[in-house]
């Protein structure tokens, strides 16, 4: 054994890669069907009358975005993580015992939780907080699961040979202190089966039930506190990480500017937490509370784009690249969707557009040109550059994954221009009046003139699942394709025809 | 004082301060490299390009262990 030369070792990455495809699959099919339910609302009874209580619009939509958030790009954070920090700390999983373990114990510990939450959120088992649905068992485990993401970065940053922290690992940790604190005030919450009522008698009910420790105007604080930044620490910081490292790596290209990426990011973990007043606007929260959430959200542009223009500037002289890899592709388009959210998500934060935006499906359009532009893309993008590497082999088919791009650009065009237009037409709709201030509308002639963009989201959505499906095809069979030499695997990934 | 001009004396005094702050880390990027043992960042910037197992690492933590 002794004589063997030190490699890295991807057991763990490789299995946070599945279910990275896996839970995006589940997720982004729900996401289909949300939306043709939206469009077409006989879809809530696609399995009959009987089972409608599981599948309707509201039980299934924290499903989505649980699945989604928590499942997809949770584990596509863990997947580059245990590959990434390997790499730019070169120091390898196997030669740890303990972190090999803890790894490992981190995975299945993380699926055994994914079933908790797909089982307890299917039973309508939730507290309501929006992307905190979670009853308190779960938070628990979440807690636990967490904890040993934090051991395996502390862990392994302890034994590097690198004493320098590549740009990447101080956005992984970001993610992990984010996201740590953030879950922890967040669900400050008590079991009902510990609570009493006013005359002192026993409230009881199910043991996994419980109730916030906020209420009121504080709860919606500290939830939208949660919620932003949970889009800062969950769809924003890692995904940088992630950039930073395989757009270099898979360009052959050096960091444009180092010294930006790194004022980039101490203005990005500075400005984002004071932004999440955005959500609130108009609402019960104090008045300075709102424009100093609107100012920080207008200067958040900066530290955004001087991430996102570092990587194109990367490119530099090397453009050719962005025509002839389909990977190149998948990240040039995710930073430029990056700069287009982050240009789009101040404006929104503006309380005058706000007031428009606020409630319509411009809101949802602005998640989904994030969503499946930068962090879909780039995760995508991240599996394509690791899949030769772990598994030694060329991924298998270039011309699925240039078909795979197109297919999904496509899909998250039409998914964010229907919804523009509907939203800015539900907004308009909404405030519309006549001289003496009754609405000219009703609720439901919104629905007739929505429909049609409903419609066309459906299917952007539809061929985005399109595309997802022949990724996953794509790694499955990466995993029998042609073997390749560790020479192949420098920079720009080995494809076949 | 009433409580907006408290308001704005806070606001200008916490935008000088982030200004100067800014500054002042934008400033010691570019000014670290000058001095004795000084690190000029740009040389982080290719870390991923170099990330074999057995390439040089940028600082390694033995040569630091030695001195
Ligand atoms: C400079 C950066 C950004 C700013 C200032 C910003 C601002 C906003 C604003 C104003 C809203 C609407 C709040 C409302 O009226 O309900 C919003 C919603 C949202 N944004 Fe952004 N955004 C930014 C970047 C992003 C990115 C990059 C993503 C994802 C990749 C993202 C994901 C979301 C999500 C998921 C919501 C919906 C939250 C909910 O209501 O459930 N944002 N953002
Ligand atoms: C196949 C692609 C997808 C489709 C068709 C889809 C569809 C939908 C639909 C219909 C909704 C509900 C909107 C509403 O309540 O009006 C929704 C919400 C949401 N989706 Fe997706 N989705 C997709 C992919 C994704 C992905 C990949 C992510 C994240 C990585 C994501 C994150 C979210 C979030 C955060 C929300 C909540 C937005 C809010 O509250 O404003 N979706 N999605």
């Amino acid at each position: 054994m002794e004589n063997r030369p030190l490699e890295y070792d991807y057991t763990v990455t490789k299995m946070f890669m599945f279910t990275t495809i896996l839970l995006g699959i589940v997720g982004m099919l729900i996401g289909v069907i949300l939306a043709f339910q939206l469009a077409f609302p006989g879809v809530n009874l696609f399995l009959g009358e009987g089972l409608a209580e599981y599948t309707n619009f509201s039980r299934l939509r924290p499903l989505h975005t649980d699945a989604v958030i928590f499942g997809f790009t949770l584990s596509g954070i863990f997947a580059t993580w245990y590959y990434v920090g390997q790499r730019v700390l070169k120091v390898s999983m196997a030669e740890s015992k303990l972190l090999m373990f803890l790894g490992k114990l981190h995975f299945w510990l993380y699926l055994v939780t994914v079933a908790a939450v797909v089982v307890s959120l299917f039973a309508g088992v939730t507290t309501s907080k929006e992307y905190a649905e979670f009853e308190w068992p779960i938070d628990i485990a979440i807690v636990v699961v967490w904890v040993l993401f934090g051991l395996g970065i502390f862990g392994l940053i302890g034994i590097r040979r690198e004493k320098s922290l590549y740009i990447s690992v101080w956005y992984y940790i970001a993610t992990f202190l984010g996201i740590a604190m953030l879950y922890l005030f967040n669900n400050m919450e008590i079991p009902t089966m510990l609570a009493s009522a006013p005359d002192g008698s026993h409230v009881g009910g199910n043991w996994y039930h419980s109730i916030s420790m906020y209420a009121g105007t504080n709860d919606a604080l500290v939830q939208w506190w949660y919620g932003h930044n949970a889009v800062a620490f969950g769809f924003t910081v890692p995904i940088v990480a992630m950039i930073y490292y395989f757009l270099p790596k898979e360009s052959g290209q050096a960091i444009y500017s180092y010294k930006l990426s790194l004022l980039s990011f101490w203005g990005l973990m500075f400005l984002y937490l004071w932004a999440g007043g955005h959500h609130l606007l108009y609402s019960t929260v104090p008045d300075w509370v709102q424009t100093m959430g609107s100012i920080f959200s207008v200067i958040l542009i900066l530290p955004s784009w001087g991430s996102a223009i570092n990587m194109l500037l990367t490119m530099k002289g090397e453009w050719q690249q962005v025509a002839a890899s389909p990977l190149i592709k998948f990240m040039i388009l995710a930073s430029t969707f990056y700069m287009f959210s982050t240009l789009e998500g101040p404006i929104q934060a503006i309380k005058s557009v706000n007031a428009i935006a606020h409630f319509t499906d411009w809101i949802v359009g602005h998640v989904h040109d994030g969503v499946l532009g930068w962090v879909g893309f780039m995760i995508m993008a991240a599996l394509f550059h690791m899949a030769p590497r772990v598994f030694k082999r060329e991924i298998y088919s270039k011309s699925l994954m240039t078909t795979q791009f197109w297919i999904q650009t496509l899909g998250v065009v039409l998914y964010f221009t229907s919804m523009w237009i509907a939203g800015i037409t539900q907004g308009m709709m909404w405030r519309a009046h006549d001289e003496f201030g009754n609405l000219a509308y009703s609720f439901i002639d919104t629905v007739t003139v929505l429909h049609p963009y409903y419609t066309i989201r459906g299917v952007g959505g539809l061929l985005y699942l399109v595309g997802f499906l022949m990724f996953a095809y794509n790694i499955y069979k990466t995993m029998s394709a042609r073997p390749v030499e560790e020479s192949e695997l420098q920079s720009a990934s080995p494809m076949g025809a | 004082m009433d409580i907006a001009e408290f308001q704005a004396y806070g606001y200008f005094a916490s935008t000088l301060f982030l200004v100067v702050v800014l500054y002042a880390y934008i400033y010691h990027l570019y000014s670290k490299k000058k001095n004795a043992d000084g690190i000029d960042y740009e040389q982080y910037s290719n870390m991923a390009l170099h990330d074999d197992i057995d390439d040089t690492p940028v600082a390694s933590i033995r040569d630091d262990k030695k001195k």
